[in-house]
């Protein structure tokens, strides 16, 4: 009896919240349509400032590179961008860019990981070395490219350690081989940054599958390959990416290091810019930064489907 | 008796594994001698007296234009300790020569406001970006991706114009305002900002607290670790900034210590080593308090989506 009663209560009280909560549904979604009113208020300051410096000057960049010049506004298609490609100038920056992000980026992402994989294989003063990795990144270019210079001067101590295993001298700034100069660099300032996001990934492979692997006779090096590495992919794609958009901004390295004008094999996509900026020629100017905001912008997106493809088994 | 099989091979696991251990540091130590040598070498070099820098490194950085007024060697001597310690280095360039130090201070007044602003304008929009989800917001975030990871090579050209059309191009303001609104931060805070459980807030929200509350009594204090991080990245980005002071300001007074660095002439090497060294003095204190800060904050940058 005093069970059913309170059953009874119990249905009752239910019944009552729920023809309630369905008279109020309306009510709720209003509320809620005005929170996402609200979140939308916390974008506008945001929002402005980017349309304002990026976006909307982006489309008037589009049209200026459809144009004959500022004054006529007289539509040309696509001449402008025939232009810029057969510039002389542009071809050599963009091959010595192109250049240079093929060598550096499979070498930043390589070391990287190896560096990631010395750290995480129980090293003595683990954190000691990571900060001495990481030093680099902190530091400003402009302080030590005086000693940058002084290493791979011509009597420089590079060269004579290549001396003493049989090497020729080179001038190395001022030379062919100069872009080696800029890699090592590059390689110095961004392997420590590439290695903490090799570090993040490595310790987020779960223990117990590799403790399983261990149980079943695997190798080290099977671990890695069949296991680390399936994790580690997404991280080894984010990391390619992000050294190829790094090495578009070598220019401030090369900059720092040569000045406004460095030998041909490091003229790079910037200085072609910078002169461009120079003689404010704003045809040339905005197709070439449309040029390379559709490679970067195809990159970006083959990275995206990439990721989207690959590593959906193991996110889970 | 005889020891068990399995106890052998554990011992013998033990001393592989040390063994692991130590290689693995020598290749460690290997790779931290290159890295940190270059620092050194500044750190060192920047207390050689003048003479000895010029005996040293003479034809290293002589140019046509300072022909024989010091005395330049032929050969480069690396020298990692200095024949003779002397701070009148510094005393120059902290005391007697203030263009410097007016360089400096350049630096200093671009970048504290950008950090600032840009993390004030970020932590709002990256609010906005992880509360409720929708498809407008979606695309919007993703373009903010995109413009993140365009170069400089794009996005200075609309820059350019803008601050042209403003009437900005040329002063200060041609740094600042594309500094504050750069995309950099909303991307990473909104990360951080997803990762708080929704649970947090809509305990908020019973409490009766508003949008307002929420972002700025819940959101944003438990977002301090991330907010520190992103200040650290935008602070290195910025305080090496070269390229857009050589484009977006023709005025060299106006140039950061980045830039004239590079311009230093041959006749005052020594004090560009004292300088190097003062320059790299914010960043690395920095890094000495936040380095923890600095690690979460690139650990979450891996994997483009949030």
């Amino acid at each position: 009896m005093e069970k059913l009663k309170t059953g009874e209560k119990l249905n009752r009280f239910l019944r009552k919240n729920a023809s309630s909560s369905c008279s109020n549904k309306s009510v709720i979604s209003k509320k809620i349509a005005a929170k996402k009113r609200i979140s939308w208020m916390f974008l506008v300051p945001s929002l402005l400032g980017v349309l304002l410096f990026f976006v909307l000057p982006f489309f008037v960049v589009i049209y200026y590179s459809l144009v004959n010049n500022p004054i006529q506004h007289e539509f040309v298609g696509f001449s402008n961008y025939v232009k810029v490609w057969n510039n002389g100038a542009y071809r050599l920056a963009s091959n010595n860019t192109f250049m240079f992000s093929i060598v550096s980026v499979p070498l930043a992402v390589v070391l990287s990981l190896f560096l990631a994989v010395v750290m995480e294989s129980r090293i003595f003063f683990k954190s000691h070395f990571r900060t001495f990795f990481l030093t680099p990144m902190m530091v400003p270019i402009a302080s030590i490219v005086l000693i940058w210079q002084v290493l791979f001067h011509y009597n420089g101590l590079v060269n004579d350690i290549m001396m003493q295993f049989g090497g020729g001298k080179i001038d190395w700034l001022k030379s062919d081989q100069a872009q080696i100069v800029i890699v090592v660099l590059f390689l110095w300032k961004n392997l420590g940054y590439n290695m903490i996001l090799f570090m993040a990934a490595l310790s987020s492979v779960p223990k117990d599958l590799i403790e399983v692997a261990r149980l079943e006779n695997a190798s080290d090096l099977q671990i890695f390959w069949m296991i680390k590495m399936r994790y580690l992919s997404s991280t080894i794609l984010f990391v390619a990416i992000m050294s190829v958009i790094n090495s578009f901004k070598v220019f401030r390295e090369i900059y720092l290091l040569t000045g406004d004008y460095p030998y041909d094999s490091l003229y790079m996509l910037q200085h072609f810019m910078n002169n461009t900026f120079a003689s404010l020629d704003y045809q040339k100017l905005s197709s070439a930064a449309i040029i390379m905001a559709i490679v970067i912008a195809a990159l970006v997106a083959v990275m995206m489907m990439v990721e989207n493809n690959y590593g959906k088994d193991i996110e889970g | 008796m005889k020891t068990p099989n399995y106890i052998k091979r554990g011992r013998r696991h033990k001393r592989v594994v040390l063994a692991e251990r130590i290689t693995g540091t020598v290749i460690a130590a290997f790779f931290a001698i290159l890295f940190l040598m270059p620092v050194i070498l500044t750190i060192t070099n920047s207390f050689m007296a003048p003479s000895e820098i010029s005996s040293n490194y003479g034809s290293v950085f002589a140019r046509s234009d300072s022909g024989g007024k010091v005395f330049i060697s032929k050969t480069v001597n690396l020298k990692f300790i200095p024949d003779m310690v002397t701070f009148s280095q510094y005393f120059t360039v902290l005391l007697k020569s203030p263009d410097y130090l007016f360089k400096f201070w350049n630096s200093v007044i671009y970048v504290v406001p950008i950090v600032f602003f840009q993390l004030f304008v970020a932590a709002l929009a990256s609010y906005g970006f992880a509360r409720y989800h929708g498809k407008v917001k979606e695309i919007i975030f993703f373009l903010y991706i995109i413009m993140m990871m365009m170069p400089y090579q794009v996005t200075l050209v609309p820059n350019y114009m803008v601050s042209n059309w403003l009437g900005i191009l040329g002063t200060r303001w041609a740094i600042w305002l594309p500094g504050i609104f750069s995309p950099f931060a909303v991307y990473l805070l909104t990360k951080f900002m997803r990762r708080i459980p929704l649970e947090v807030l809509e305990a908020g929200q019973i409490d009766g607290a508003d949008e307002w509350q929420l972002f700025s009594k819940i959101c944003f204090p438990l977002c301090k670790n991330g907010i520190c991080a992103i200040a650290i990245l935008i602070f290195i980005d910025f305080w090496n900034m070269v390229e857009q002071p050589l484009i977006l300001l023709s005025d060299e007074q106006l140039h950061p210590l980045s830039v004239f660095l590079s311009k230093i002439n041959s006749g005052e090497i020594s004090l560009a080593f004292a300088v190097a060294v003062i320059y790299m003095v914010p960043p690395l204190l920095i890094f000495m308090y936040g380095e923890e800060y600095l690690v979460e904050g690139i650990s979450y940058q891996g994997g483009i989506k949030g």
